[in-house]
């Protein structure tokens, strides 16, 4: 698929799940989506192993934006992006943006055919400068 | 010089790395359920879990590390902890043993030691986008550092370690779940402080009980 990815990463794989619901209902199958959240061991947190799948599920040569609920599933995220490595690292924006809200906006535009830099600045656009 | 000590002027080429493994995860293990406590207080109380499961996992291929050249192992060990860490601890802990094994050569001396410490503290700080003051691990790893650049005993390092990690209890937390909390992060320690703490008291008692 040409359109850009979209990763949620969440603490509660409950939250990933529903907010990609969320994003589904908004764009259908038009853009590839992946979630992941809990820390591999039944409990919250985030994981960076599973952060490396879902990037890989949802990879798009466009690039792949990823949403992120508190600090350690942004830590966690960037790591999973550095050990990836290049040439795809370049193409995966961790976005600063409300989790659902950058979600089902950033998918939103990403559906239109949008390049990785405008679905960012669309998450991006969402959170106080 | 015997060889297994922090003097300035030796190296450390003579040091076990499976025994410094062991000393770290059996510290970690030990205060578990301290870390867990302080990090119940101002974060989500998952730090001394996530720190047991990440040490343990060192410790299960401990014998694998131990066969690499130093730098490869410090690397892989880094790698290790970020995949089993789990919360922002992994990144942030795995980040510094990776960045050291970058730094260090096979056979140190203390010179080589000091730059590649520093660079991992530099490498820590850019991973949690933090710095010293904020109430984290960095405010233990740099008075250790400055500790190591004076050249102190490996008992006076750890004293430092232990006394850096008492001293975040008045601070306000700037980094992390517990800056959340505001002014009601101060009066605690912070976790991954103390953490810090307990590896370099028992990476030096480590060392030392080699010489």
């Amino acid at each position: 698929m040409s359109n850009v990815g979209i990763v949620i990463v969440s603490h509660s794989p409950l939250v990933a799940e529903g907010t990609a619901d969320m994003v589904r209902q908004m764009v259908g199958d038009e853009v590839p989506l992946a979630w992941c959240g809990g820390n591999g061991h039944g409990g919250l947190g985030t994981n960076v192993e599973a952060i490396m799948g879902a990037i890989d599920k949802a990879w798009s040569e466009a690039g792949v934006a990823i949403l992120v609920d508190l600090g350690g599933a942004e830590t966690n995220s960037e790591m999973a992006v550095e050990m990836i490595g290049e040439p795809r690292a370049h193409k995966i924006i961790v976005c600063n943006a409300p989790i659902v809200e950058g979600a089902v906006m950033a998918a939103t535009e990403a559906s239109g055919g949008a390049s990785l830099r405008e679905v960012v600045a669309t998450a991006h656009e969402l959170s106080p400068s | 010089m015997s060889p297994g000590t922090l003097d300035k002027t030796g190296t450390m080429d003579k040091v076990d790395l499976k025994t410094l493994i062991s000393a770290t995860a059996d510290t970690i293990a030990a205060h578990a359920d301290e870390l867990t406590a302080l990090d119940q207080a101002i974060g989500d109380g998952d730090h001394g879990l996530n720190m047991k499961r990440g040490f343990e996992a060192v410790r299960a291929e401990a014998e694998a590390f131990a066969a690499k050249p130093l730098p490869e192992a410090l690397k892989a060990i880094g790698t290790k902890l970020v995949m089993t860490v789990g919360g922002a601890s992994g990144p942030l802990f795995g980040t510094l043993f990776m960045a050291l094994g970058k730094g260090i050569s096979a056979e140190p001396d203390h010179a080589n030691l000091e730059a590649a410490f520093g660079k991992a503290i530099e490498a820590v700080a850019a991973r949690g986008k933090s710095q010293v003051g904020q109430k984290t691990m960095l405010d233990v790893l740099k008075p250790v550092h400055d500790a190591v650049l004076q050249g102190k005993t490996g008992a006076e390092i750890a004293d430092v370690a232990d006394n850096a990690a008492a001293a975040t209890v008045p601070m306000k937390a700037l980094r992390g779940r517990a800056s959340f909390l505001g002014d009601r992060s101060i009066g605690h320690m912070d976790a991954g402080g103390r953490s810090v703490a307990l590896l370099v008291r028992a990476v030096v008692e480590s060392i030392e009980g080699q010489a």
